[in-house]
C-alpha cells in the first residue's frame, strides 16, 4: 500500500464510531471477545494473552453528536466521559464484552462506577496502578492487581491464561513498541516526511487493530513514507503536551503544522509508549510487567513524581532529545491532571530557557483559527529569537 | 417564610459550636508559633487524615482544606484564587488548591490573621481524590520540605481487599513512619498510637450517635450545615485527642437534651420550630456563602437529616471504629473507607439507606464545580436514587471557595421550586393514604 492508502485506511478506522473492525474481528472466529480500555495505561498484554482484542476507547471526537451524554455530566466536566457514555448508551460499544478504567483521574475513575450501574452484565474493572514506585511495595501491590485481572479475564475466556501466553503477548507488544519508536524517531529526524496528523492516525489504528497487524502497518508506512519526497518547510520544532486522555480534533493537529510547527514529540495514546524499554520475555511475566511499570515507564500528569527535582525532567529531556525549540501545552478543558500539572512543567521549561505556549481545547472544538494564530505567533517568535 | 422561632439579629450558636470554634482557633494559634515553640508542622488532607499517627510525633497539624474553607467563610478566598490564576493556574481547576496557593503567594497568613509557617513535612494521603496528588506536588514546588506519599487504593468493587490493606500497611510501616521519625527526630511508639486510637473510637461512637439522632422527628440536628460543625474536630487536627473525646461527649449530651425537649436544630436565627421537609444531601457545601445558603433551607423548614459530606473524613455509621488492637491495619481501613474512596454503586446504596433510615422526603445534590471526585457521576446517582426510593430529587450547582460560582438567586429559585415539589408530593401521598 502507498502512504496515501495506509493513511486512508487509518482514517476510516478513526472515523468509524460503530467499531466495525472490532465487530468483524469478533465475527471471524467463534467466541471471540473484545475488551475496551480508557486512557492512559492498561497492560494490554494480559487482554491479548486471554485471546481477546484490546480496544482503546477515546471518546467520540468531533464527529459524534452528543445527545444523551450531556444528561450525565455537568457543564464543568471534561468532554471525553460524556461522549464515551454517548457511544455506550447508543449501542456503539455493544461489541465490547468488558471495559477497563485505569486510574487516570477522578472522572475516569467514577466512570467505572457509572459503567457498573449502567452495564452490570459486562466485565468492568478499575485498574489502580501504583503511585508508589518501590518494587517491594508498589511493585508487589501491582503484581497482585495484575493477577486479579488475569483471573477475571481467564474466567471470561473460559480457560487459564498461562505464563507462556503472557510471555508471547509481551513479545508482540515489545515489537509494537519498537515499531512505534522507529516511527517517532523517523518523525523526529525528518518531520517534513512524517506529518503529525498521519502519525496520530497510525497511533489511533493501534487502538483497534490486533497488535501484530498494527506493527506491520507501521513498518509499511515507514517504508512507503521514505519513498515519497515531501517539501521541507521552515517550521520550528515543537513538542506538544497534554493530549494523553481526551483527544484533539484532527483539525487541531493539522492547524498546528499549518501554522509553522513540526511536532517532534507528543503524548498521544501513551498506552502504546508507556513502557520505555522491552519487557523481558523470560521469568515471571507479571513480575516483568510490574517492574517495567515501576522502573521504566513514561512520565505524565497522571503519575506522581517522587522528587521535586524530577518534576518536568521528562519533558525537558524530550525537548533536548528531539532538538525541539519549544513546547505547546494543549490541555483539554476541565482536565485536572493536565491543568494542575501545567504550571510545574512550565516552571521546569522556564528554568531551561525553553519557550512554551498554552491553550485549551475540547474533543469537539470547532473554532481552530485562534489556535492556528496562537501556534503561528509562537512559531514566528521562536524563529525571531533564533535569528537574534 | 421563616420558621425559626426567634429571629434574632445576633447569630445563634450551640455550646458545642462555640467549643469547636475555640478548638480550631487554638490550633491556628499553635501553628502560628510552632517553630518558635520548637515544634514541627505536618500538612495533610481531611480524607485519609492520619491524625492519631501524626500526634505520635508531636507534630502540629495543618490541614489545607480547613484553611481554605475557613478563609472562604471570612470572605478571603476570592483574592487568593485570583492571585493563583494570575500566576498561571487555570480557572477550570479546584478552588481549594488555588485558594491555598494564593494564600501562600500573599504571605502565608492563615484565616485567623496569624501566620501559617512552612510545614516540615507534607503527608500526601492520596485518598479518594486525584487532585490531592497534584496539590501537594504544587505545594512541594513552593516549599522545600519532605513529602511522604501514601497511595490509598480505590474501593472500586465496594470492598477492601487484602491486597489493598497490605499495600497501605506496607507503606505506613516501611515509608511513612520512618519518614516521620526522620523529620521529627521522635521515635515511633506504637503504644502511644494505641492510646490515641482508643480516644478516636470513643469520639467516633459519640459522633455516630449524634448523627443518627437525626432519625428522630423532629430532627434535633441539621446533619449538613450543623453536621459540618460537628465533624470539624474529628475531621481535622483533633481525632485521637482527649479534647475531641470530651467535645463529642459534650455534643452528645447537648443533642440528647434537645431530643428530650422535642427541639429541632439550632440555626443562626434560633431554634427551627417547624420541620417541614427532611432531606438527604450529597456533596460538599458552599463555603463562601455558607450562612446565606443555610438560610435558604431553614427559611423553608427544610432540615438535612443525613449527608454524605459528613462522611468524607471517615465513614463510621456502618460500624467501623479505629481499633487499638490492630493499630496500623485500622489506619489502613480508615483511609480505604472514606466516602469518596467508595465506588459509585456503594455511594448510591449508602444514600438510599439514608433515605430510608432517616425517613427523608427528598434527595438533593449540591454539585461542586471544584470537586470531580464527588461530582463526576452525580447525575446518574441522582436518577438511580430517585428511581429506587420513589422520592423526588433535586440538583443545584455551587463551588467550594470560589464566590464567582455561587449564584444566590439561581440556587434559591431552584431550591424553592424543589421544596414545593416535595410538599406537593407529600400532600398527594397523604391524600392517597387517607
Amino acid at each position: 500500500m502507498a502512504v496515501e492508502e495506509i493513511v486512508e485506511r487509518c482514517q476510516e478506522l478513526y472515523e468509524d464510531l460503530r467499531f466495525t473492525s472490532v465487530r468483524d474481528w469478533k465475527k471471524a472466529a467463534a467466541n471471540r471477545k473484545a475488551i475496551g480500555y480508557m486512557p492512559v495505561y492498561v497492560p494490554r498484554e494480559l487482554i491479548h494473552a486471554a485471546g481477546m482484542l484490546p480496544v482503546g476507547i477515546l471518546g467520540g471526537g468531533d464527529q459524534l453528536d452528543v445527545i444523551h451524554g450531556d444528561a450525565y455530566y455537568q457543564s464543568y466536566i471534561c468532554r471525553i466521559p460524556r461522549s464515551t457514555i454517548e457511544l455506550a448508551v447508543t449501542g456503539r460499544l455493544d461489541c465490547l464484552d468488558g471495559m477497563l478504567f485505569p486510574s487516570t483521574c477522578d472522572v475516569i475513575r467514577n466512570l467505572s462506577g457509572m459503567w457498573q450501574l449502567k452495564f452490570p452484565d459486562k466485565l468492568i474493572r478499575y485498574l489502580d496502578v501504583p503511585q508508589n514506585f518501590n518494587l517491594d511495595i508498589g511493585g508487589v501491590f501491582y503484581i497482585r492487581e495484575l493477577q486479579s485481572l488475569r483471573e477475571a479475564l481467564a474466567k471470561m475466556a473460559g480457560r487459564e491464561i498461562s505464563d507462556d501466553d503472557i510471555r508471547a503477548s509481551i513479545e508482540l507488544y515489545n515489537k509494537n513498541r519498537e515499531a512505534i519508536a522507529a516511527l517517532y524517531a523517523y518523525r523526529s529526524a525528518e518531520p517534513w516526511q512524517v506529518p503529525t496528523p498521519e502519525v496520530y492516525l497510525l497511533m489511533r489504528a493501534g487502538m483497534l487493530l490486533p497488535v501484530a497487524e498494527h506493527t506491520e502497518l507501521i513498518y509499511d508506512y515507514i517504508t512507503e513514507a521514505k519513498k515519497v519526497e515531501r517539501p521541507v518547510r521552515d517550521n520550528c520544532r515543537v513538542v506538544i503536551n497534554g493530549l494523553f486522555c481526551e483527544q484533539p480534533p484532527l483539525g487541531l493537529l493539522k492547524s498546528i503544522e499549518m501554522a509553522g510547527c513540526y511536532v517532534v514529540d507528543d503524548d498521544f495514546m501513551l498506552v502504546a509508549r508507556w513502557l520505555l524499554e522491552d519487557v523481558p520475555t523470560d521469568g515471571d511475566p507479571l513480575r516483568n510487567l510490574a517492574h517495567a511499570f515501576i522502573r521504566y515507564s513514561t512520565e505524565t500528569s497522571c503519575k506522581y513524581v517522587e522528587r521535586k527535582t524530577d518534576k518536568g525532567k521528562f519533558l525537558v529531556e524530550s525537548v533536548h532529545r528531539n532538538r525541539a525549540e519549544g513546547v505547546i501545552f494543549a490541555s483539554p478543558s476541565f482536565c485536572d491532571p493536565a491543568l494542575l500539572d501545567r504550571p510545574m512543567l512550565q516552571n521546569a521549561l522556564s528554568a531551561q530557557g525553553i519557550p512554551y505556549t498554552a491553550f485549551k481545547f475540547a474533543e469537539n472544538s470547532g473554532q481552530l483559527q485562534p489556535i492556528r494564530e496562537q501556534a503561528g505567533t509562537f512559531a514566528d517568535s521562536i524563529k525571531l529569537w533564533s535569528a537574534a | 417564610m421563616n420558621t425559626a422561632a426567634n429571629v434574632q439579629t445576633e447569630v445563634q450558636k450551640e455550646e458545642s459550636m462555640l467549643l469547636q470554634k475555640a478548638m480550631i482557633s487554638a490550633n491556628f494559634d499553635a501553628l502560628a508559633t510552632a517553630h518558635e515553640d520548637g515544634k514541627k508542622i505536618s500538612s495533610t488532607f481531611v480524607p485519609g487524615n492520619l491524625n492519631e499517627l501524626l500526634m505520635c510525633f508531636d507534630l502540629v497539624r495543618n490541614l489545607p482544606e480547613i484553611n481554605a474553607l475557613q478563609s472562604a467563610m471570612r470572605k478571603q478566598t476570592a483574592g487568593y484564587i485570583m492571585e493563583a490564576e494570575r500566576s498561571g493556574h487555570s480557572e477550570d481547576v479546584c478552588s481549594y488548591v488555588k485558594s491555598d496557593l494564593g494564600m501562600m503567594a500573599k504571605g502565608q497568613i492563615g484565616p485567623t490573621g496569624k501566620p501559617l509557617p512552612t510545614p516540615d513535612v507534607l503527608l500526601l494521603s492520596y485518598t479518594g481524590c486525584f487532585t490531592f496528588m497534584k496539590w501537594f506536588e504544587l505545594v512541594r514546588d513552593q516549599y522545600d520540605c519532605e513529602t511522604a506519599m501514601l497511595h490509598v487504593p480505590y474501593q472500586a468493587d465496594g470492598e477492601i481487599t487484602d491486597n489493598m490493606r497490605d499495600f497501605v500497611v506496607m507503606q505506613l510501616k516501611e515509608q511513612i513512619i520512618p519518614t516521620l521519625e526522620r523529620v521529627t527526630g521522635v521515635k515511633f511508639d506504637i503504644d502511644r498510637l494505641r492510646e490515641n486510637l482508643k480516644e478516636s473510637a470513643k469520639a467516633e461512637e459519640d459522633l455516630v450517635w449524634v448523627l443518627q439522632a437525626a432519625k428522630n422527628r423532629p430532627s434535633p440536628i441539621d446533619a449538613y450545615f450543623g453536621g459540618i460543625y460537628y465533624c470539624g474536630p474529628i475531621f481535622s487536627a483533633f481525632r485521637g485527642s482527649k479534647e475531641a473525646t470530651a467535645y463529642y461527649a459534650a455534643l452528645r449530651r447537648e443533642v440528647a437534651e434537645r431530643i428530650d425537649q422535642g427541639l429541632g436544630p439550632i440555626t443562626p436565627e434560633g431554634v427551627l420550630d417547624e420541620e417541614r421537609i427532611r432531606l438527604v444531601v450529597e456533596g460538599p457545601p458552599n463555603w463562601t456563602h455558607f450562612r446565606d445558603f443555610w438560610k435558604m433551607f431553614y427559611d423553608e423548614g427544610a432540615v438535612v437529616v443525613a449527608s454524605s459530606y459528613t462522611k468524607v473524613g471517615g465513614v463510621y455509621d456502618y460500624g467501623f471504629r479505629h481499633d487499638p488492637d490492630h493499630p496500623i491495619e485500622t489506619l489502613a481501613d480508615y483511609c480505604l473507607g472514606c466516602y469518596t474512596n467508595r465506588s459509585l454503586p456503594a455511594r448510591v446504596d449508602m444514600l438510599c439507606d439514608y433515605m430510608d433510615e432517616y425517613s427523608a422526603d427528598g434527595f438533593l445534590v449540591n454539585s461542586i464545580k471544584s470537586c470531580n471526585s464527588f461530582s463526576a457521576g452525580q447525575l446518574l446517582m441522582l436518577r438511580e436514587i430517585e428511581e429506587r426510593t420513589g422520592k423526588p430529587a433535586g440538583f443545584i450547582e455551587t463551588d467550594l471557595v470560589d464566590p464567582r460560582y455561587f449564584s444566590p438567586a439561581n440556587v434559591k429559585n431552584r431550591l424553592e421550586s424543589y421544596f414545593q415539589m416535595i410538599e406537593q408530593k407529600k400532600a398527594h401521598g397523604e391524600r392517597t393514604a387517607a
